[in-house]
């Protein structure tokens, strides 16, 4: 099977979701999503027997070819993407909003110029279509975010700007290496001969970009306006994949392509990745707006998953890929628990929420279980990516072991402090209905995933380690 | 079969936590303790079959299930053992979780969630039991970390009230740090030898020591200790235990008595052949469990709340356990384990039965005289105090027995700290005992006329642990009759300190000492509070050194003040200040290019006169450039 | 044709169109009337065309000439279309003056 066909199928998605109108918008957005996720299994069993590419010529001088690779890495990316869609879609559908085709049909989009960046191998292509995955998110935030349409678009705009302009130096070492080495291919960066300095520059250049995206401290700033401005739709796809993307990026870009320079700049990116986690948890403190809460969690979490994979060792890798996916999910989780209470309370401030487990016994036991996975309890999937993390730390150093392992008990502490001031205590005298069947399935959908990997990781390492260990060989050349 | 039966132990209490979880709600009041409690009994009844199982064939049964994490170099499966020391330990949990279970049924009966308690404490019995049978130190720490979940939950169980919250979210999180300490702990043992199980460990340690492994083994031990201070509430992670009695009674029986903080001493024993091979952390150990017993226990004398009294006591009690584990003398721990749990279980839920008649007070100055009402409560909680004192021939009596003896076999200053201890001990219980059971009633009238002695349902569990606190010493005499040391013999490496000892005149001399240390502390306890009929003083009245010791040494404030303040400053300080600076400086660059541009900017003011002005004036000088240059 | 050329001589021609072209340009910048500035442009264009038609004899070639056909038919549209916009801005600010059109300014 052609892996082009999950482009296709999402790209026709979002076109047809546009023409059929907004009453059916949202039926066929949810189709082509569960076609997508049907599809990208199907990729997953075919991979097994063979390998997968796809290329063909796209601009003949300067040489850019159309080519898509999926190995175990990327293909769990792709699915990671394919299976949240319908889930987030899930989010969404019970709650109409004005122009719906053009939303669902711009969630299509972003879900395909996520899938061309995850799968793409060839770098300008793949360039293309990481700058074409912050043309929807912009107008989601901008369209059908919350707060005033000033103050909305200035944070999308700064979201825009600031992430673009870190992209362009990416784009600048994407051009250099294509003087160097005629070709925007993979493989041809992969083996360029590059000097320690020349490692350097791209390695800082491709940082930049990334660290933007993830967002590593103090690269942060954009993220929790963005995610408190965005919709549910657009901070899902902000914090369970297009923060992915740039994880995802920088293992199969950044490290390869200049080995020497990872090495050598690994404790300075090691050390600002674990300041985002203690920072990130440290902030949340303060949080008054649960979103702007789950944005700095969300903060510390991936900057556990870049530590991991700034770590440089095969279980520092490993650990990040799973947690990635586990951090899709529960982020999903959290955000999506947060937008069930402000739809029945009506207020984003924590401080006029309170006594909901009273009221809701099925909601408490979902979003209590979020927060469990989220702080990473044993038998959940989040736990395994941490431990894995810290253990490939631990080769490097037992400091960074025990620095990240703070966020063991600063994540429960902040994570408690939230949950404790909205769930527990006196039953306020606001209503709370308990979940709704399509609420309830997105729960049940998350925590089955979560509680599955965090019992059995092994389909999902079998699949990755392989990639992780060729990228692995590269950096440690 | 055998995997089945064995998995059968974990699958009962889920089982019940599912049941209870998902329909308790609907299938009335009494049911769900029921439920609960069968779950329970039916894994005690499993551990027994394979506890005489052992007992005949002493092979340990081991079960693997499939691989849960996979690491570059080596995975861990989801297995479990079933030897000498974890089937002892199932047939406490599961047995005192039992009976706990059965008294919960009378005492929780009025509570409008009594279906979610008693998930709970289902999940509790099944993490429990995960910690005891696991044969990785990762399997170990599912358990170890899901106990704390169900503490936490439970703890909290009267969730509206924001205190009891406090107090739950504490316990989490002081775990949770200890918890940082164990899995660091796991890592370097993992780093080091690139296996997690036991046995394998085992084997690779009798095997392998280089100066450089040696030096990261200490590193471990004295990780994996952190964990075991969290958990079993020692200096200075021990501050959530007291606290934790914000939950209901059982639980504190259960949980913060008789199992969960029991953890850590379980933990050093199944790795007794780590720290065996370092014995600068087996001091540090020792040291540590010494002046916990000491410091909790001065703590004890002057608290007024009565399950205060007992939290403190609990903490007191498992310092003497960690003095025994530091100084190698690991059966001797598990012995005192085990008689505690008795004692402590039968203490607490005495208390929770005393709680339950006076209405849910439980400060020990407004009781009193309670004798006469609750027999059976007053009979229990008496033989309960004489065991945990060290009175012979209650089952107290010979396992803190032993831990002097070999307290001041290695280490005459620690045997003084320990005596210290177990003299205020005696004297605290004895406190406790006066207070709330004899002389007049200080309470209401209306109190008064509520008093009652508790259902059977809490009656029968408090004379079966009352029964057991007394005869408990039996499993493990002095003079070498001690059937607990050969049945561990099997665990433990072999160069464990407490070999069996013959009749000795040394010996007895000790248990006479200890005696009258005890009878001292009684005898102190009795001229205060019943010749001199005291009654602690209201809280504003107490001065000098006792109010020191009535607030706990300040260290929660001390605590609060050094972390907590710390902490939310910080917070503030992130949010308010470090924020901003980074924003401003990511919008600096954006204001230099705004800066930069008004220059250019000027020019573009909207006049188009001006600019054709401007065009042909530049068009000209360009003329002029190209033809006259 | 050509004879003619050399009677009156190219100079002569060359300076005719450059002061119609000058005149033009002042127009422009001196007017503040944009039909007064339009016209101004189409002295210019006429200018030029001039020039083009003089130097296409003078070469004695005739595209220039076609050229200036083209240029002619292409200027009387585009008065036509620049009236039209003044017309449609005089409606809009009721004005035409060019100092008063200063929407655009950045």
């Amino acid at each position: 099977m052609n892996i082009a066909i999950i482009l296709i199928i999402l790209l026709v998605g979002a076109i047809l979701t546009y023409l059929s109108g907004n009453r059916w918008a949202p039926k066929v957005a949810m189709l082509f999503a569960i076609i997508t996720a049907i599809f990208s299994i199907a990729l997953l069993l075919e991979y097994h027997n063979t390998g997968t590419n796809f290329s063909v010529q796209w601009i003949n001088s300067p040489s850019v070819m159309f080519s898509l690779k999926a190995d175990g890495l990327s293909l769990i990316m792709v699915l990671l993407t394919s299976v949240l869609l319908p889930i987030i879609l899930l989010t969404a559908v019970s709650h109409t909003v004005p122009y719906e085709k053009l939303l669902y049909s711009l969630i299509l989009f972003m879900a395909f110029a996520m899938t061309g960046v995850f799968l793409s191998s060839d770098a300008l292509l793949y360039y293309v279509f990481w700058e074409l995955s912050l043309i929807p998110i912009y107008f989601i935030v901008v369209l059908w975010g919350n707060g005033s349409m000033s103050k909305r678009r200035r944070s999308a705009l700064t979201f825009f700007i600031y992430t673009f302009a870190g992209s362009l130096f990416m784009l600048g070492a994407i051009i250099y290496l294509y003087t160097k080495t005629g070709s925007f291919q993979l493989e041809a960066l992969y083996n360029a001969n590059l000097s320690d300095t020349e490692q350097l520059w791209i390695f800082l250049a491709f940082f930049f970009a990334y660290a933007i995206k993830i967002p590593i401290f103090p690269f942060h700033t954009w993220q929790a306006n963005v995610y408190q401005k965005a919709p549910l739709v657009g901070t899902l796809l902000l914090g369970a994949l297009m923060s992915k993307m740039a994880l995802y990026s920088a293992l199969r870009w950044q490290l390869p392509i200049a080995p020497h320079a990872a090495h050598g700049m690994q404790t300075v990116v090691l050390t600002l990745s674990i300041i985002g986690v203690i920072y990130g948890s440290i902030v949340a403190l303060k949080q008054d707006n649960l979103k702007r809460f789950f944005a700095y969690a969300s903060l510390a979490h991936v900057g556990f998953i870049a530590a991991g994979i700034y770590a440089l060792t095969l279980d520092g890798l490993q650990g990040a890929v799973l947690l990635m996916v586990a951090h899709g999910f529960g982020v999903v989780g959290l955000f999506f628990g947060s937008e069930v209470i402000y739809r029945r309370f009506n207020t984003p401030l924590i401080s006029q929420m309170g006594g909901i487990k009273g009221q809701a016994p099925k909601f408490t036991i979902a979003f209590f279980l979020m927060i469990m996975a989220s702080i990473a309890i044993p038998l959940s999937f989040n736990f395994v990516g941490e431990m894995t993390i810290m253990y490939g730390l631990y080769q490097v150093s037992i400091w960074y072991t025990v620095l990240i392992g703070t966020s063991m008990f600063l994540g429960a502490f902040f994570m408690l402090h939230m949950y404790q001031l909205v769930m527990l205590g006196e039953v306020r005298k606001k209503p709370f209905a308990d979940l709704t069947v399509n609420e309830g399935l997105v729960f049940i959908l998350l925590a089955a995933v979560l509680l599955f990997f965090g019992l059995y990781s092994k389909p999902i390492v079998d699949l990755v380690s392989p990639s992780l260990q060729e990228i692995l060989m590269y950096v440690n050349r | 079969m055998e995997t089945g039966l064995v998995l059968l132990l974990l699958i009962f209490p889920l089982v019940g936590f599912l049941i209870n979880l998902s329909v308790g709600k609907k299938i009335g009041r009494s049911l769900p303790g029921i439920i609960a409690t069968a779950a329970v009994t039916g894994s005690f009844i499993i551990s027994l079959f394979y506890f005489i199982q052992i007992l005949s064939t002493g092979e340990a049964i081991e079960v693997h299930l499939f691989e849960w994490v996979a690491f570059g170099e080596f995975s861990v499966n989801l297995a479990f053992v079933l030897d000498q020391l974890s089937l002892l330990w199932l047939l406490v949990v599961t047995g005192i979780g039992a009976l706990i279970h059965i008294y919960s049924i009378g005492y929780m009966h009025d509570d409008e969630n009594v279906d979610r308690f008693f998930s709970y404490l289902n999940l509790f019995i099944f993490f429990m039991i995960v910690l005891v049978t696991a044969n990785n130190l990762l399997v170990m720490f599912i358990g170890w970390e899901g106990v704390g979940l169900c503490s936490y939950l439970l703890i909290g169980f009267w969730y509206k009230n924001q205190q009891f919250n406090d107090a739950a979210k504490k316990a989490f999180i002081m775990n949770r740090i200890g918890d940082l300490g164990f899995l660091t702990g796991v890592f370097t043992l993992a780093y080091l030898f690139k296996t997690v199980d036991f046995a394998t460990l085992k084997l690779a340690l009798s095997t392998t020591t280089t100066p450089e492994t040696s030096a990261l083994l200490g590193v471990a031990a004295f990780c994996l200790f952190i964990g075991a201070m969290g958990k079993s509430a020692q200096i200075p992670l021990y501050t959530w235990l007291p606290d934790a009695m914000a939950g209901p009674t059982p639980v504190s029986a259960l949980i913060h008595a008789a199992t969960m903080v029991t953890a850590g001493i379980f933990m050093i024993t199944r790795l007794n052949f780590l720290f065996d091979l370092t014995p600068d952390i087996q001091y540090f150990i020792a040291i540590i469990g010494a002046v916990t017993a000491l410091f909790a226990a001065s703590i004890g004398i002057v608290q007024t709340d009565i399950k205060k009294v007992l939290a403190y006591s609990t903490v007191s009690q498992l310092g003497l356990m960690f003095l025994a584990l530091g100084l190698g003398a690991y059966q001797i721990a598990v012995f005192h384990v085990i008689t505690h749990a008795f004692f402590k279980a039968c203490l607490f839920l005495g208390s929770g039965s005393v709680i339950h008649a006076m209405g849910g007070e439980q400060d020990m100055r407004k009781m009193g005289g309670l004798k006469g009402v609750m027999s059976i409560t007053y009979i229990t909680f008496l033989v309960s105090t004489l065991s945990i004192s060290g009175i012979p021939p209650f089952a107290g009596f010979f396992s803190k027995d032993e831990i002097m003896l070999v307290a001041f076999q290695n280490s005459p200053i620690l045997w003084v700290v320990a005596m210290l201890a177990s003299l205020l001990t005696a004297f605290y219980m004895f406190r406790v005992l006066y207070l709330t059971f004899f002389k007049e009633f200080r309470g209401t009238a209306e109190q008064k006329k509520h008093l009652h002695e508790s259902p059977f349902s809490m009656t029968i569990p408090l004379i079966v642990l009352g029964v057991l606190a007394t005869v408990g010493g039996l499993i493990s005499l002095p003079f070498g009759y001690s059937w607990l040391n050969n049945y561990l013999s099997p665990i433990f490496s072999g160069s464990g300190a407490a070999e069996a000892h013959g009749f000795s005149t040394e010996q007895m001399v000790f248990m006479g000492v200890s005696t009258l240390i005890a009878l001292i502390g009684m005898s102190l306890a009795y001229y205060k509070y019943m010749t001199k009929s005291t009654v602690p003083e209201e809280d504003e009245k107490i001065t000098g050194f006792a109010k020191v010791l009535y607030n706990k040494y300040y260290i929660d404030e001390i605590y609060n003040a050094i972390f907590i303040k710390p902490i939310y400053a910080m917070a503030n300080f992130f949010k308010n200040v470090v924020e901003s600076i980074i924003t401003g400086v990511v919008f600096g660059f954006a204001l230099i290019a705004k800066g930069l541009s008004a220059p250019a900017k000027a020019l573009q003011n909207g006049s188009v006169g001006f600019y054709l002005s401007f065009f042909v004036v530049a068009f000209c000088l360009l003329i002029i450039c190209l033809f006259l240059v | 044709m050509l004879d003619i050329l050399e009677q009156v001589g190219i100079n002569n021609y060359i300076y005719l169109s450059t002061l119609l072209f000058c005149v033009g340009v002042l127009g422009i910048l001196y007017r503040r009337s944009t039909i007064v500035m339009l016209m101004s442009v189409e002295l210019m264009l006429a200018a030029a065309n001039l020039l083009l038609a003089v130097f296409s004899v003078y070469h004695q070639d005739v595209s220039g000439q076609v050229f200036v056909i083209f240029a002619m038919a292409v200027a009387a549209a585009e008065v036509a279309v620049g009236l039209a916009i003044l017309v449609s801005i005089y409606r809009n600010i009721g004005s035409i003056d060019i100092d008063k059109l200063k929407n655009l300014k950045g």
